[in-house]
């Protein structure tokens, strides 16, 4: 019954959609306040009625109804408790259900919160989103169904696969799918101005906060399932340039572009028209990545051919979505005014500058990630893109952005002075140099580019605060002076700073823990100890434990420095006896940013030997430290004074009716 | 009976790492070029891993291969081709530029010198434009501006 409940709702939440999609649009032609009204009830009752479709599934899930088919596919009733929860989101409908519910909490959120929007851009905006969301609401309840029903129902269900079973699931889908389908607010934003063929400062206004809280959800989302990956894989990667990596990333990387070019135009009124351009590309994007990991085109193209329905449904929702928003573009862009000139260097420079770069990052990693399948597919040739292939496109345009990076804030708009803001940059290019030359001289004929890029990063974490240093005369004024203006200065000034240092140190962090980690594998007895980076791993035993649904074969360690016990350290293997799969718990010794990584391997049933193998991997958390310092940086330009005001609002008295 | 069903699983479960260490070349410089080259080969049964990361059999199978090349002497272009023409392109993760790979090496060059051209080309329209936008009155004016301040 709760299932069928939750069915109808996502059906009278499609009937919303369709009514947000075309009532508010035509009240904005006709420029009627009433029939424009109507989308803040609608986007609300969408909300309402896809969380209770969201909540019925995760009912059916914490209760174990295997008369639900989804539940039967991915739950089993011993799972522990988090696990039937997380698991509502852990398969293909129950995520797409998911992206659903995000979609439509930032549709209500636009009809909440932007109650200052010009009428007539908001009815617009929120018609466009309803669009969005009537795909997919489709695409659930025809080719995604997750309440379709199984009889007679199963006695037991077919368990969570294994990997999934982990807290990473938590938080990574929602946090992933929060960026992913943050931007579809920009997007709706850049097709309503548009269609309206206006545009100008006070739209950035409304979309930067919009793209910032996407993009720093998607930061997070990330850097969580990177973290995620590198703990439960097992072999201590935490990037792996796979396609599945690769759709998350680009709309990262576009909608960091989108940021900084929404920048230039709510400050100077430049760059519009690609403004407006790049909104599009970064949520086709997302449409993208949610294509390519749904559609099983990645597995294989021949398994895409196999069960079309799905990657078809998705692909025509694609093919509409980014046609015809790109040929809106290509119909409507030259109508809109240009404004703000500048010179080639200047702060509006350098972040064109930026553009260029992580526009060409982007079309690195689609080119890198699409080319295979197109390949195979236009004529059956196989070919690998991996690692080696994005490490020699993608890096070289990563180090060049960031070594523009400190410059950027520094250059003042419309004409800047390069040489001015190298003099302030001389004590980051200092502490560069003085990195570089260590990690040369400890590292001893390593590889050559890691102390280059040890330089680049300490440029990035020390220039990042160049601007608030000239700013508030640090070392120049009183320090209560340097205090008062720190306070004044703009929240968005100490959010770049944060979020550059953060990408600063993610560098560092990818960089030593590539280079330098030490590795060493064996087959280890009770008793037997191995060294690795100057610590000594002492095997103390091994043995059985059983958790709720899986068995763990569990070896301690005691982990000695210089004679001393140090910490204790267990890794295991889990079996889970449903799916016969083995994952692996790694054991992690953090030591200020670095970490031990602890994992086990086969194990020889003569003797009760097993394979151990203990890496070093200097400073390897700061490369999820840099993600989330990214993201603080985002939260505090959020709340930014200049963010919150928004636009002047003449637009309700004018849109009355006349007398 | 479960402990025995459970080793059985371990035993039959994927291990974690692959590197096996015990099968390394005695010359750690040559051991060194040779890992160089198992992330540069894809292990062609699993998903997107090298040979460096994967324990399948034929992984296992391949790192022997190229460590026996390594120490033969061959040259890290020579044990490509003896790959390739076992296994096919499919094997290197790092494609080698040919007619059908233009596209994936060329592709961002190309992205990023439009990029460049655009937007230098834009920059000088509009300033050019700027300048023309002064009707001869105004640049009347300006000059008149221009020496006073002189």
């Amino acid at each position: 019954m709760i299932a069928e409940i939750g069915h109808y709702a996502l059906v009278l939440a499609l009937v919303l959609a369709c009514i947000q999609g075309v009532v508010p649009f035509w009240g904005a032609r006709r420029n009627d306040a009433t029939l424009m009204q109507v989308a803040d009830g609608t986007a609300i009752g969408q909300l309402i009625f896809v969380s209770l479709a969201f909540a019925a599934l995760t009912n059916a899930y914490v209760t174990s109804d295997f008369s639900v088919l989804n539940v039967v596919e991915n739950s089993h009733s011993a799972k522990p408790l988090i696990y039937k929860i997380t698991g509502v989101w852990g398969n293909h409908e129950g995520s797409m259900l998911l992206w659903a519910l995000i979609l439509v909490i930032f549709g209500a959120a636009v009809a909440l919160f932007g109650r200052n929007l010009p009428q007539r851009l908001k009815a617009d905006v929120l018609a466009v989103q309803a669009w969005v969301a009537i795909a997919f609401l489709l695409y659930l309840l025809i080719a995604s169904n997750p309440f379709v029903r199984v009889d007679p129902a199963p006695l037991e269900g077919q368990d969570l696969n294994p990997l999934l079973q982990d807290i990473g699931l938590a938080v990574h889908p929602p946090l992933l799918y929060l960026g992913y389908v943050g931007f579809s607010i920009a997007f709706a934003f850049a097709v309503a101005a548009l269609i309206e063929g206006r545009i100008d400062a006070a739209w950035a206004r409304w979309v930067r906060p919009w793209t910032l809280a996407a993009w720093l959800f998607l930061t997070l989302g990330i850097a969580m399932g990177s973290y995620w990956a590198y703990y439960e894989l097992g072999w201590g990667g935490f990037w792996f340039w796979d396609p599945v990596e690769n759709a998350s990333f680009m709309p990262w990387l576009a909608g960091t572009a989108l940021l900084h070019s929404a920048l230039v135009m709510e400050r100077r009124e430049a760059l519009k028209v690609w403004t407006i351009l790049l909104a599009i590309l970064t949520f086709s994007l997302s449409l993208l990545g949610t294509f390519l990991v749904r559609s099983g085109v990645l597995t294989s193209v021949h398994a895409f051919a196999v069960d079309p329905q799905r990657g078809l449904f998705i692909l025509v929702i694609l093919a509409v979505f980014v046609g015809g928003s790109l040929a809106l573009f290509g119909l409507r862009a030259g109508g809109l005014k240009q404004g703000g000139l500048f010179a080639p260097v200047s702060r509006e420079g350098a972040l064109v500058l930026n553009n260029i770069l992580l526009t060409t990052a982007t079309a690195t990693v689609l080119v890198g990630t699409l080319y295979p399948l197109a390949l195979e597919a236009a004529t059956g040739g196989k070919i690998s893109v991996g690692a080696p292939y994005f490490n020699a496109t993608f890096g070289p345009l990563a180090l060049a952005l960031l070594c523009a990076v400190p410059f950027g804030p520094l250059l003042a708009w419309k004409r800047g002075d390069l040489y001015w803001a190298a003099q302030r940059l001389w004590y980051a290019a200092g502490a560069a140099l003085l990195a570089g030359a260590v990690a040369f001289y400890v590292e001893q004929g390593g590889p050559l580019l890691a102390p280059f890029a040890v330089a680049i990063a300490l440029f990035v974490i020390v220039g990042a605060f160049a601007e608030i240093v000239e700013r508030t005369q640090l070392f120049r004024v009183s320090p209560g002076d340097t205090l008062r203006r720190a306070a004044g200065l703009p929240r968005a000034s100490w959010g770049a700073a944060f979020a550059h240092c953060g990408l600063g140190l993610t560098l560092l962090g990818v960089t030593a823990a590539t280079a330098w980690s030490i590795e060493r594998i064996d087959m280890m007895r009770a008793g037997q100890a191995m060294e690795v980076a100057g610590k000594s791993l002492v095997l103390t035993e091994t043995g059985l434990r059983n958790g709720p649904n899986y068995q763990d074969f569990v070896a301690r360690f005691t982990l000695r420095q210089s004679g001393v016990a140090v910490t204790e350290v267990e890794s295991s293997k889990r079996v889970f006896a449903v799916r016969q799969m083995t994952t692996t718990e790694a054991g992690l010794v953090t030591f200020g940013f670095s970490q031990l990584y602890v994992s086990l391997g086969e194990l020889q049933e003569t003797d009760g030997a097993v394979a151990v193998r203990a890496e070093w991997k200097p400073l390897v958390l700061l490369i999820w430290i840099g993600p989330v310092l990214m993201a603080f940086g985002g939260l505090i330009s959020l709340a930014d004074r200049r963010l919150r005001v928004g636009a002047p609002r003449p637009a309700r008295a004018r849109l009355q009716p006349a007398e | 009976m479960r402990r025995i069903a459970l080793i059985f699983l371990l035993l039959l479960a994927v291990p974690a790492f692959a590197y096996d260490a015990s099968g390394a070349l005695p010359d750690p410089a040559q051991e060194a070029r040779a890992r160089e080259l198992f992330r540069e080969l894809r292990c062609m049964v699993c998903q997107n891993q090298s040979i460096d990361d994967s324990d399948a059999p034929l992984a296992k199978d391949l790192r022997a291969l190229v460590r026996e090349r390594v120490a033969a002497g061959d040259s890290e272009e020579d044990i490509k081709d003896f790959l390739v023409d076992r296994y096919g392109e499919f094997v290197l993760l790092k494609p080698r530029l040919s007619g059908g790979t233009l596209i994936l090496w060329a592709g961002p060059v190309a992205v990023l010198l439009l990029g460049v051209v655009f937007a230098l080309g834009a920059s000088r329209r509009e300033r050019q434009g700027a300048r023309e936008e002064l009707t001869a009155e105004e640049q009347k004016k300006l000059d008149a501006i221009l020496r006073r301040d002189a």
